[in-house]
């Protein structure tokens, strides 16, 4: 049985998405908000017409749950896309554009990667992790330290070629990148990678991805249920996705490998 | 031709083989650890704030690599303020009669160039060349840094040492670190056993860069830990660990509290001022050893506490209720490992997905009146974005075309008869209108002519330009109308004497 689409559903369609574009806005606080996340659930007409409306404006309903809210992705060329060069520095040498960009692009996903160190976190609704500024730069780093004592221990000599900056390892410039830097008024310099943390995990607190907890360790964060939404159901898949296109990654079991993969490089 | 042959096949391995292994590659970036030290001295004379002259930069940087590794240990390292306090009577030493103002800044300069600041890496690169398994030549990169900022568990920022200044300053440290500390001591005790402080004073001090090295070590593996529980076999392993440094640093006691007691009695017995002097500085030095020792031991008993603590953090988990992607290794792990060229597209790709919606703004006109009247926000905790200067190559500034160059270089050409100045002009102006004021300039720069540098630089002629007296009638130029004239030169073997032919 289905019933002609009204205006009223086209308004309360597009009300939804506009309430899912206000990240800190649940429906737990919000009656009609959950009322509309719902009748989302329940009414399929209802929920093919919130999808339409969303992809019109360039947008991707990831999913409509009571604990996230509407959590929507932007689609590519989107007006609503978070564009990467406004978010890195700009720079009108390539190769050093392309390193800041890789940087912040690791510091995103090293706080996914601690906020949900296991692949059952990220599946578990009900998991909230938690992240710090010292805890992201350092496993960043601790991770770097592995690959370069795996490095010294190879045989060949695999020390960047410097003819060819761009083929330089990408560890490799996250741990020459110093942690920390004294400025003349005290404050952290925003091009170390502490800073590049800290704004991280603070822009991620703004879109409602996460929850300031304490200033404690440069800043303690929790997840929301909306980011892990993101990043298992988009974010995750799409780098999965383009590593796959590489062949440089192995699908692995459920265990989870947030840990150094050889002990004994201790 | 199998003489050929085989000689490029000896070649070849002779790079591969027996010219270029690697410890020239070892040796190379050994060397290159020394060199910001040297370019510090390099580049004093330039310094224009002082004349730096004086000051022994080189020292100068030891020495700070010195205070800042003396003042590591677990938490935290040397305060930047308190090293270049610490500098300044070093440097006052070196130019007692500056002042006290210029010891600050030259300390504030050798640290800064010590940590490279002004680089976005703050840190050093040299390149050096490797051979590789089919014989050709490589340039590779080494990056290392000398002192290092990290931040405080307080927010605060400080400087450790880097290993490779840790290497530059205690000479080829490249050792195994317990051996080289068991060796050490020896040496010590049998240097205090005969009388021969000066050289237990350095062996002393050896023995000390060598347990902060030891004591470095560890501090990673106890950060590891706290890290990731699971990443270290808490079962036999660590406990082994454990007990292994707890020993090592008993046998450490004991061997330092009996040196301590050998150089007391030396310092209160001794007559010699000199020799007292020696024996109490070496009392200072094995005391701070045993102190850092107490320290490393404290750390050591924490450890099983914070194994615990982690522990009861760890939560214990089934297996994954729906598939899902193991961020960390499948994904962070792999685009580490990526070059930067590779690893720019999967991680661009998620941070687009991960980041959200950024929402345009719409102006209007409440939001606009409650803008302006919000109380100034409060300063941001990072400092805004430093731009980086991007040097581009300037644009050409040359007045004059080549073709101008070129036709005033042929008008010039007189390599006979000397001519007027007016005539040249006047022929010139016919040619193209510009070319007057070139030649013009020309033949006024030519009024005294730098015949040296034109030997110099191989020039085979020069043009010179006589004033006889005669005013310059024309139009665009007034002042002397020249006697213009090429002057050829004449290069003989035994000297560069030149000869002028007018």
């Amino acid at each position: 049985m289905t019933r002609p689409v009204t205006t009223g559903d086209a308004e309360n369609a597009a009300r939804l998405i506009s309430f899912g574009m206000r990240p800190k806005h649940l429906p737990s606080r919000d009656v009609v908000y959950a009322d509309l996340v719902r009748r989302y659930g329940e009414d399929s007409a209802f929920k093919q017409l919130t999808n339409s409306v969303a992809a019109g404006f360039g947008l991707m309903v990831l999913d409509v749950s009571h604990q996230a809210g509407a959590v929507l992705a932007a689609t590519d060329e989107s007006v609503f896309e978070v564009k990467m060069d406004s978010y890195a520095r700009q720079s009108k040498i390539r190769e050093r554009r392309d390193t800041e960009k890789v940087l912040h692009g690791l510091v995103h996903l090293a706080a996914a990667a601690l906020g949900y160190p296991r692949p059952d976190d990220l599946a578990n609704d009900t998991y909230i992790g938690r992240v710090s500024v010292d805890q992201v730069d350092g496993v960043v780093r601790e991770a770097c330290r592995i690959l370069d004592e795996r490095a010294a221990k190879a045989e060949a000599n695999n020390d960047p070629l410097s003819d060819s900056p761009e083929l330089e390892q990408a560890w490799r410039a996250y741990a020459r990148r110093p942690e920390a830097a004294a400025t003349k008024d005290g404050r952290l310099a925003s091009d170390t990678t502490r800073g590049m943390v800290s704004r991280a995990l603070r822009f991620l607190a703004d879109q409602g991805f996460l929850v300031q907890v304490s200033g404690e360790q440069g800043g303690t964060y929790r997840t929301t249920p909306r980011y892990q939404v993101q990043v298992r159901e988009l974010a995750a898949d799409s780098a999965f996705a383009e590593l796959l296109e590489l062949g440089v990654v192995a699908v692995g079991d459920g265990e989870g490998t947030l840990r150094p993969s050889i002990s004994d490089t201790l | 031709m199998p003489a050929l042959v085989s000689c490029a096949v000896r070649d070849s391995e002779l790079i591969s083989g027996g010219l270029v292994d690697e410890g020239l590659a070892r040796r190379l970036k050994a060397l290159a650890c020394t060199a910001p030290l040297h370019d510090l001295d390099a580049r004093k004379a330039k310094l224009d704030w002082a004349d730096a002259t004086v000051y022994q930069m080189a020292e100068i940087a030891l020495h700070t690599i010195d205070l800042v590794t003396i003042a590591m240990d677990f938490d935290t390292g040397a305060d930047h303020d308190d090293v270049v306090r610490r500098l300044q009577p070093f440097i006052a030493a070196q130019a007692p009669r500056r002042s006290a103002e210029e010891h600050l800044r030259v300390a504030r300069w050798v640290l800064d160039n010590l940590i490279n600041v002004g680089t976005t890496d703050r840190g050093f690169r040299r390149v050096y060349g490797t051979v590789d398994a089919d014989g050709s030549y490589q340039r590779r990169a080494f990056d290392f840094k000398l002192l290092v900022e990290l931040a405080a568990p307080d927010g605060e920022v400080y400087l450790r040492a880097s290993d490779e200044a840790i290497n530059v300053l205690v000479g080829a440290l490249d050792t195994d670190v317990e051996s080289a500390q068991i060796a050490a001591e020896v040496k010590l005790e049998n240097l205090i056993s005969r009388g021969r402080l000066a050289d237990a004073k350095l062996a002393a001090e050896q023995a000390r860069y060598r347990t902060v090295q030891y004591g470095e070590t560890l501090r990673a593996k106890l950060d590891a830990t706290r890290r990731d529980v699971r990443a270290v076999d808490w079962d036999r392993e660590m406990p082994e660990l454990l007990d292994a440094a707890l020993t090592h640093i008993e046998a450490r006691f004991r061997a330092e509290n009996a040196i301590l007691r050998n150089i007391t009695a030396a310092r209160d017995e001794a007559e010699d001022v000199d020799h007292k002097r020696r024996a109490a500085e070496l009392v200072d030095i094995v005391g701070d050893c045993i102190k850092r020792h107490t320290q490393l031991q404290a750390r050591l008993q924490a450890a099983g506490a914070v194994f615990r603590a982690e522990q009861d953090r760890q939560q214990f988990s089934g297996p994954p209720q729906r598939a899902t992607v193991d961020l960390f290794g499948q994904i962070l792990m792999p685009a580490l490992e990526l070059p930067i060229a590779d690893a720019v597209a999967p991680l661009e790709s998620y941070f687009h997905a991960c980041t959200g919606l950024a929402l345009p703004t719409v102006p209007a006109l409440p939001s606009l009146v409650s803008l302006l009247l919000r109380p100034a926000p409060e300063r941001d905790k990072l400092v805004g974005e430093i731009p980086e200067p991007e040097l581009v190559p300037p644009e050409s500034l040359d007045q004059y075309s080549d073709e101008q160059w070129r036709r005033a270089d042929e008008l010039l050409d007189l390599p006979e008869v000397p001519r007027r100045l007016s005539g040249v002009l006047a022929e010139a102006r016919e040619l193209d209108p510009e070319l007057p004021g070139l030649v013009a300039l020309r033949a006024l720069h030519s009024y005294s002519p730098e015949v040296g540098a034109a030997v110099r630089q191989g020039d085979g002629a020069a043009l010179l330009a006589v004033d006889d007296g005669t005013p310059l009638q024309d139009v665009e130029f007034g002042g002397a109308d020249l006697l213009l004239s090429t002057a050829r030169l004449v290069r003989e073997e035994s000297d560069d004497d030149e000869e002028g032919a007018a």
